[in-house]
């Protein structure tokens, strides 16, 4: 108790930021419930939440793997989406200082970097973006990933448990637990008429694909209304990317 | 779940890809500039895929309609996450009125 008292007071995190920090991982932990729930309600056994949880450990890909591949989809369109999904983590990477996933001076080497690499994900970046120094950042991001590291397989399994014990899923409505928790998640980002313009246009496309085409495609397919988005600023469509720092203001968000 | 060997496969493609992507952005971070543009479009494209997941996965079983309380209870979920109701709130409200819809017998 003393040693975890000393700790916290020499941590560069303010109570404010740690609490906020606390929070973020029991809604975290929340959402496993969820998964965990809905993967063996679909027919997965109770260690793929688990095990799919620590080694992925980026929530939506998650539930977008476990939802295609229970509609009947194939494992690889699965993995192909999630990585569609996940492939945010390669700006986030991009935004995060030097020495924030590891010890400072230690580039590219070492497993502390490597681990710390494991625990990026939408909540560490956000944390440690929003500290001043270094110093915090580092903090608020390894904080926040082993957070989460803990509360979202946690949840997962705790949720799997749960949802092993339960017989008639559909009398309890859990399947309809899957898309809520999903909306729950983008509801931020649909709040830009931009975005929510493309993301109807993308639900119709797969909609009226489902009848006809393999489970996990359609999906897929609403990727075409992304073109909705790139259309403006025309300025720019024509140079190769990365050649031209962008300055328009934000288009899309 | 029909071929576990399949299915482990595609879930460690998943997880080697994604911890590529973790690591490729601080490689790259020192060699090139990455328009902030493309950063935004990378990230509507995740909302996309998203939102036709809540489509299909509400709307539809299989090839067909899913029936109407699932779609129901999801709609009452997405009311209440836009009126920024807690995350716990909006997922047991979908769960609770597609149940309520079914022991009413509507399917």
């Amino acid at each position: 108790m003393r040693s975890l008292r000393r700790t916290l007071e020499r941590s560069p995190l303010s109570t404010a930021v740690l609490t906020d920090i606390a929070l973020t991982c029991l809604a975290v932990f929340f959402i496993g419930l969820s998964y965990g729930a809905i993967a063996v309600s679909s027919g997965f056994p109770l260690w793929f939440p688990a095990v799919q949880s620590v080694l992925v450990l980026a929530g939506a890909s998650e539930f977008l793997f476990v939802g295609i591949v229970a509609a009947g989809g194939s494992p690889f369109a699965a993995a192909l989406a999630g990585l569609l999904v996940n492939s945010r983590h390669l700006p986030y990477g991009l935004a995060l200082p030097a020495g924030v996933t590891g010890p400072a001076g230690v580039t590219g080497r070492g497993w502390r970097r490597l681990f710390g690499t494991h625990l990026m994900n939408d909540e560490s970046v956000v944390f440690a973006l929003a500290q001043e120094d270094l110093r915090a950042k580092r903090a608020a991001y390894w904080a926040c990933g082993l957070g989460v590291l803990i509360c979202w397989p946690g949840g997962a399994v705790l949720g799997a448990l749960a949802g092993s014990a339960i017989r008639d899923t559909s009398a309890f409505g859990l399947d309809a637990m899957f898309p809520a928790v999903i909306l729950a998640l983008i509801v931020k980002d649909l709040r830009d008429t931009r975005i929510l313009r493309a993301a109807l246009a993308g639900a119709a496309i797969a909609l009226a694909a489902t009848p006809f085409l393999p489970a996990g495609l359609p999906v897929l397919l609403a990727l075409a209304a992304v073109l909705l988005l790139v259309r403006e600023p025309a300025a720019n469509a024509a140079c190769p990317a990365g050649q031209q720092p962008d300055e328009q203001p934000a288009p899309i968000r | 779940m029909k071929d576990t060997t399949l299915v482990v496969a595609g879930m460690a493609t998943l997880a080697a890809g994604t911890w590529a992507f973790r690591l490729s952005g601080q490689v790259l971070r020192a060699r090139i500039s990455f328009p902030p543009r493309a950063t935004r479009l990378l990230e509507a494209a995740a909302v996309l895929l998203l939102a036709a997941l809540v489509a299909t996965t509400a709307l539809t079983e299989g090839h067909g309609f899913s029936g109407f309380a699932r779609p129901a209870g999801v709609l009452v979920a997405g009311v209440l996450a836009w009126r920024k109701a807690p995350f716990l709130v909006v997922v047991l409200a979908a769960a609770a009125v597609t149940a309520g819809l079914r022991l009413a017998g509507l399917s």
